[in-house]
């Protein structure tokens, strides 16, 4: 066992892949001689060669767009956004020709789509988003969020065996924060579209992925210390294709559900989820499902205003107190 | 009329180095592919096409030529069409029937109903169906190519592009990474003079497309895409030298798009006159038959027997498909994922 953090486990996942297959390369802005602008693929081009680990232009639809016909090609491509703000920018490429190919014409297309997500880091409005809402609409694609160094390392893995395309974020606050003993020399993959427990409670859940599974389990702690409440916690790891079965089973344990996303509300994953619970599990429900996310408003730079629209532990414990009360 | 004729580029005094046997071959494909489509307005005016009907009228003449060029065959060169490059699909080994189901949104047709006209592929024959996003397949086939460079294969991509899509960012992305790369990536730009109905005066501020291909630095000719030979020896030089791996190539040619956007389009901005030069002194087809025939390369004859066959193809691909079901409901739920293969249906359904 050796303790690594979160960004080291996605490293190791990312090479072990590039050792175990020949197919699997990795492209993107400044990912070569470089190593990438968090250093993620640090050392990479000198192990596995410039053909493997290709600087490219600022170019993202073409980075995804050729990353999608090499996969048609029976390659494993590995596209890096150097932030994942700029995963816009292919939006079409990933929405109307990846997403679609399979289901279309057929097409296989493999391939892996990744970059650092997320605030809580005075990044500003173009370097702190979560763009997961944005294609958690599309068919055909698959989103996992992991949110601690073991899932890193699995879920990257996971993701470059998997047979469809998966947008795969990571979150640049989690990076150096996260540490965790991961076993060595072993392979070690998170299933897609498995949710985690991350803490086991009675009286609330809260349902909750990426960064925020920290806060909410900050939140959990501080909620049994001071009201003796149990609060349990799920960590979704995938959200495309979603895992109703486990929001089902912490549903219908504790009765009361909060939603915790660091996305902005309007539109974002948490109405999805419950619509879902009140679908399937209305009859365990004992109050309002509600949310806790970011203000709909574009992430603004300074740290007074960063702080106030982003969930904070603190909204958490406050929301899951009333919660609790109703 | 030199204003709105293509450039006259001389074709080599001896057909390109082709046999007499593929010169009949590519009539052969030029006819079927007129002739598919003549079909495909027969049965777009009995309802039996779903939906639009593109037709490559006036343009097939490139679009076989330069596929022609390709070493075609399983796993060996691969191209990107365009809704008028259903002549290049047929060459490379897409069949009529194939098209005739698309067209009709048949269960058997190559998407299940998916998809529509000639948005399909044929990876192993070498073909990838575009989507209606112009652009998009310049990257994609980028990839394509750099997967052949990557693995040291001889093999080469082409992608077709209007030019309208020239205006496209991904166009740009595409050409610019592949040139970068240096990837065995032939372009074919189509001049037709009409993007839906906006003229190239309204599209772009070079005179010749293939003036773009400096800014990216890889070579650019401008061809007469309605000289079957002329494009034929253009793309197999470009294909030639992007094999041996110097990289993109790009080639314009000068065509001219006789029909409409698509069949319900009337053309009325076009002026009458102008499809009549083209129809009349500019087909690529009857170019093609007349090179043939003045220089004695073949005889009448034999081209009568090519139409005749052609005809009898296409009525028995016609009939063998017309009456086939369109595909069930519930198969819409399959193969969004590889895992999971299906989908269920939504609860309001079994009730």
């Amino acid at each position: 066992m050796a303790e690594v953090t979160y960004l080291e486990a996605l490293r190791q996942g990312l090479w072990e892949e590039m050792e175990r297959d020949p197919r699997v390369f990795i492209l993107g802005e400044d990912v070569g001689a470089y190593g990438g602008a968090f250093k993620v693929t640090d050392g990479f081009a000198k192990q596995f060669g410039e053909e493997r680990v290709i600087d490219t232009p600022i170019s993202e639809a073409a980075i995804v767009g050729a990353a999608a016909g090499a996969a048609h090609m029976g390659m494993r491509p590995v596209a890096e956004m150097q932030f994942i703000d700029f995963i816009s920018c292919a939006y079409d490429m990933l929405t109307n020709y990846v997403a679609t190919a399979r289901y279309r014409a057929g097409l296989a297309t493999p391939m892996v789509v990744r970059g650092p997500c997320g605030g809580y880091v005075r990044g500003g409005p173009f370097h702190s988003q979560n763009p997961e809402a944005a294609f958690f609409h599309t068919p055909g694609l698959k989103i996992v969020y992991p949110a601690t160094a073991r899932d890193a390392k699995g879920l990257i893995k996971a993701s470059i065996r998997d047979d469809d395309p998966v947008i795969y974020l990571e979150h640049k606050w989690l990076y150096r924060r996260i540490k965790e003993q991961l076993p060595e020399g072993e392979d070690l993959l998170t299933p897609i579209g498995e949710a985690r427990l991350a803490r086991e409670g009675k009286d609330l859940s809260i349902v909750t992925y990426g960064a925020t599974v920290w806060k909410a389990l900050e939140a959990a702690e501080q909620l049994a210390k001071d009201d003796g409440l149990s609060v349990e916690v799920l960590d979704l790891r995938t959200l495309l294709p979603m895992d109703d079965a486990a929001i089902m089973r912490t549903v219908e344990k504790t009765n009361k559900v909060l939603i915790v996303h660091e996305d902005t509300r309007t539109g974002g994953v948490a109405g999805e989820i419950a619509a879902r619970i009140n679908e399937q599990a209305f009859a365990w429900l004992d109050g309002p499902i509600m949310r806790v996310t970011a203000h709909d408003v574009p992430l603004p730079y300074a740290p007074t205003l960063e702080d106030f629209v982003l969930p904070q532990t603190e909204d958490i414990v406050k929301a899951a107190r009333w919660l609790a009360a109703y | 009329m030199p204003s709105r004729a293509a450039p006259t580029t001389q074709s080599p005094p001896v057909p390109a180095g082709l046999t007499r046997d593929q010169l009949l071959d590519m009539y052969r494909y030029l006819r079927l592919t007129r002739t598919l489509e003549e079909r495909l307005v027969a049965l777009y005016r009995q309802s039996k096409v779903i939906g639009g009907l593109f037709r490559s009228l006036g343009q097939e003449g490139e679009s076989v030529a330069s596929a022609y060029a390709l070493d075609r065959g399983r796993n060996r060169d691969v191209l990107s069409p365009l809704i008028r490059n259903l002549g290049s699909m047929l060459v490379m080994g897409a069949q009529p029937i194939q098209i005739l189901r698309q067209y009709m949104a048949k269960a058997e047709s190559p998407t299940r109903g998916r998809e529509l006209n000639v948005h399909f592929n044929d990876l192993e024959r070498g073909y990838l169906g575009q989507i209606s996003h112009l652009g998009d397949m310049v990257p994609v086939m980028a990839g394509i190519a750099l997967t052949f460079k990557l693995r040291g294969e001889p093999r080469v991509g082409l992608v077709y592009i209007g030019d309208g899509a020239t205006s496209t960012g991904t166009f740009h992305e595409g050409l610019n990474f592949a040139a970068v790369q240096r990837v065995p990536l032939v372009v074919i730009v189509e001049y037709n003079r009409w993007a839906y109905s906006t003229p190239p005066e309204k599209q772009f501020a070079v005179k010749d497309l293939a003036e773009k291909a400096k800014g990216y630095g890889v070579p650019g000719v401008t061809v007469d895409g309605n000289d079957v030979l002329a494009v034929y020896e253009a793309t197999r030089f470009a294909v030639e030298r992007a094999r041996g791996g110097h990289g993109v190539h790009v080639i314009e040619v000068k065509t001219y798009r006789r029909k409409g956007h698509a069949e319900h389009d009337d053309q009325h901005y076009v002026p009458k006159d102008e499809l009549d030069w083209w129809a009349k002194e500019n087909d690529p087809v009857d170019r093609y038959v007349k090179r043939l025939l003045q220089s004695e390369w073949v005889e009448e004859r034999e081209l009568q027997a090519i139409d005749e066959r052609t005809k009898a193809e296409i009525d028995q691909a016609t009939d063998a498909c017309v009456d086939e079901p369109l595909p069930p409901g519930d198969s819409a739920l399959e193969g969004v994922y590889a895992n999971p293969p299906a989908l269920t249906p939504h609860w309001y359904r079994t009730l």
